[in-house]
């Protein structure tokens, strides 16, 4: 098998769960005789048909609130954002309808929301953020964010399957920059479970996303000085895996939390929270993070280069954590 | 007796059924204003008082497989869609044997199963992309289904009608929205809101159909939905049709209204859809005293019934807050297939994915002054058809239509 980017592994779990199962069908802006922004859904109209891959208006509210009608008829929709910053549009659909139908009168939405998220592509401050603290935020919505192609294919196939609402958010950055051979058969990866990239004892990395990708470069370079990290892949920040991050810190006693997120209400506040009132008896060190800036996502590259996480913050981070 | 000819003929069974819904909606509102005063509803009650012609003779053109998402004033519709009023008791007033069991209160509850009803939310105007959804997984499904919400005249301003309707118009969504004008959007008169005399005007825009309707005469009410849902049962659809109607009580049980002007209380008060349609059924000899006895006893006996169930039900156990955010297996999802689904799988599904565009936007985009290139458009192809204000007439086609080609050039004689 030749390996697949993760937007091929992306449409490879929309294809095979449209063939599995007559009652998914997508809907968004471009995605179908153009194949979407990002070419996520390519080829899919032409093999299910107008029915199945539904091209709207530019219409958030309009794409959401019809996902959500046609989940009440017992369909799995599986609506696109073209980019996730757009999901702003219809917020009030996500966290008023959306999320509380089935805890408010048991009405269940199987449906998908997937979008294109993150930065490093200088996509400027409306096509570049990570908004999964706004949903995570609201109870009744389940946010994953996969880092490989083999995550991104099974985390979506599990969310498809999945009787509830999820949030799938697909790094851009990872788009067409991972790649790997998947299995012939049909896998799943199930929604809450973290993943250990690479086993450690001085120190836990947790992190997900591309930021992923920079702790592993991180520890590889932090191994060289004879510190070894343990990188955690969270891949599901609702429900989050506060066990498998519990466990590590258990082991290492040190915990640093690396997000592509703003600072401020980012998910290193909720974990730092969880390992105090669960595991603070196991801590050696303060739990640190390395974060993008509380701003805006700038555009021009030395702007949004300071925005963002680099490899070098990571690694001194790591560095300062581990003297203790 | 012969009854009144009617484009829709109701039976006298029927007729005496709106009323039955209507009394029904009127003194279930009256005792909940008594438990309310007797602290027994918890948190604000919103009386359906004056309209409850329009919600009951819309939601009665309707049939049990229709779907229906009601707002805050339209008990009267979900009465009719089988709920009784000890769901609606209970609900005001928090209990266990709620619906949502205490999670929401009000009408905000619903029922995918049977009655096919959708809870609203508080936010107006998003029930209509959702029910415009229900409205094209129906037809997907192929169920010949029509869905059905309301708005008032205030939440037509909201952005998601907006979207909502021009989702439904484009897709040609099998869906009718009733846009209740009741005058007042809380405490600002619809002038203030909205600069059109009929806010079914609004319809045009869409390229649809809309009607303005007598909302308080619930004959009219039904005549003219009843069309509107024919039509949009056909895929001459979406239509919005306009109940013209008053509120005739506050926002919620804790406003006065004051800032109504009274003379507009009394001329409303005067075309009270209640006495209205009693005068009506009397003139008409379709029923007689014992007959309207017969019913209001009926009420009456169900009311003191649903009364004491309600009361009979306790407030919820704490520990329930903590469950249900998640379906965890607690729901079977299945889609009602009525139509083979071999349809949709490919190789029967499978399209040539290319837009046609017959007219290729030229300003004079009269069918007849299309390029010739236009006509060789292909069959299985969704066409873009650029609208203009002469093209209502001509035979739109979206992405949801192609596959019935002969239903979308039908459309034409169902336009205004």
């Amino acid at each position: 098998m030749a390996p697949v980017t993760m937007v091929e592994a992306i449409r490879e779990a929309l294809d095979e769960e449209m063939q599995r199962d007559p009652s998914v069908v997508l809907i968004g802006e471009d995605i179908g005789v153009y194949g979407g922004a990002f070419k996520a859904t390519e080829g899919l109209l032409a093999k299910y048909g107008w029915e199945r891959v539904i091209d709207t208006p530019i219409s958030e509210t309009a794409i959401i609130g019809a996902a959500v009608g046609m989940s009440y008829q017992g369909l799995r929709p599986v609506a696109e954002m073209q980019f996730i910053d757009f999901i702003a549009c219809c917020f009030n659909q996500m966290v008023n309808f959306v999320a509380k139908s089935h805890y408010r009168w048991g009405g269940p939405v199987p449906m998908v929301v997937r979008g294109p998220c993150g930065g490093g592509v200088h996509g400027g401050p409306f096509h570049s953020q990570n908004p999964e603290m706004w949903f995570v935020h609201t109870p009744g919505l389940k946010v994953v964010y996969p880092s490989t192609a083999y995550d991104a294919k099974g985390l979506l196939k599990s969310a498809i399957r999945d009787n509830n609402p999820v949030l799938c958010l697909e790094h851009k950055f990872l788009y067409r920059r991972v790649k790997e051979e998947l299995p012939a058969e049909d896998y799943t990866v199930p929604i809450g479970k973290l993943a250990v990239r690479r086993p450690g004892r001085d120190l836990t990395i947790a992190t997900y996303g591309a930021m992923t990708l920079h702790s592993l470069d991180a520890a590889e370079e932090l191994a060289k000085e004879g510190i070894e990290a343990e990188v955690l892949d969270l891949r599901t920040l609702m429900p989050l895996d506060r066990q498998g991050i519990i466990d590590s810190v258990r082991k290492t006693n040190k915990l640093l939390v690396v997000h592509e997120d703003v600072r401020s209400g980012g998910i290193a506040g909720e974990i730092a929270a969880t390992v105090n009132e669960q595991a603070f008896e196991d801590l050696d060190g303060p739990i640190l993070r390395v974060t993008s800036l509380d701003t805006p996502v700038p555009f021009s590259p030395p702007l949004e280069e300071r925005f963002l996480p680099q490899v070098a913050d990571i690694t001194r981070a790591a560095r300062e954590l581990a003297r203790y | 007796m012969t009854l009144p000819e009617m484009k829709y003929p109701l039976s006298r069974d029927q007729l005496l059924d709106l009323y039955y819904f209507m009394k029904l909606t009127r003194e279930l509102d009256e005792q909940l204003v008594r438990l309310f005063r007797q602290n027994k509803v918890v948190g604000g009650l919103y009386s359906s008082i004056g309209q409850e012609a329009s919600a009951v003779g819309t939601a009665y053109t309707l049939e049990k497989r229709d779907w229906i998402a009601p707002m805050i004033r339209n008990v009267g519709g979900l009465l009719v869609k089988g709920f009784r009023p000890r769901d609606i008791l209970m609900q005001y007033m928090a209990r266990s044997g709620a619906p949502t069991g205490g999670k929401d209160g009000t009408s905000h509850f619903g029922d995918l199963q049977d009655r096919h009803v959708v809870s609203p939310i508080s936010m107006l105007g998003d029930l209509i992309p959702v029910m415009t959804g229900v409205a094209m997984g129906g037809r997907y499904l192929g169920q010949k289904i029509v869905t059905m919400t309301w708005i008032g005249d205030g939440g037509t301003s909201t952005g998601a009608f907006h979207e909502g309707m021009n989702l439904a118009a484009a897709q040609h969504a099998p869906f009718v929205c009733v846009v209740e004008n009741n005058q007042w959007a809380y405490s600002t008169p619809v002038a203030r809101q909205v600069p059109l005399k009929n806010l079914a005007d609004r319809a045009r825009a869409y390229g649809i159909p809309g009607y303005v309707v007598d909302g308080n005469d619930v004959i009219a009410v039904y005549q003219a939905t009843k069309e509107a849902v024919e039509l949009a049962r056909r895929g001459e659809g979406p239509v919005l049709v306009e109940s013209k109607t008053m509120r005739m009580k506050g926002h919620a049980q804790h406003d006065p209204a004051g800032y109504v002007p009274p003379e507009m209380f009394e001329y409303w008060k005067a075309r009270d859809p209640l006495a209205l349609y009693e005068k009506w059924l009397t003139e008409n000899k379709v029923w007689d005293k014992k007959a309207k006895d017969e019913i209001e006893a009926r009420i009456e006996r169900e009311l003191k019934e649903d009364i004491e169930i309600a009361e009979a039900s306790p407030l919820p156990n704490a520990e329930e807050a903590e469950r249900g955010v998640y379906c965890e297996g607690c729901h079977t999802i299945e889609a009602h297939w009525e139509r083979p689904i071999a349809e949709v799988q490919p190789p029967k599904a499978s399209v040539q994915p290319v837009w046609t565009v017959p007219d290729f936007g030229a300003l004079n985009n009269a069918r007849g002054s299309a390029p010739a290139a236009a006509a060789s458009a292909p069959d299985d192809g969704a066409r873009a058809e650029a609208h203009s204000n002469s093209s209502a007439k001509s035979a739109p086609a979206g992405s949801g239509a192609p596959k019935r080609p002969a239903r979308a050039e039908a459309r034409p004689k169902g336009r205004r």
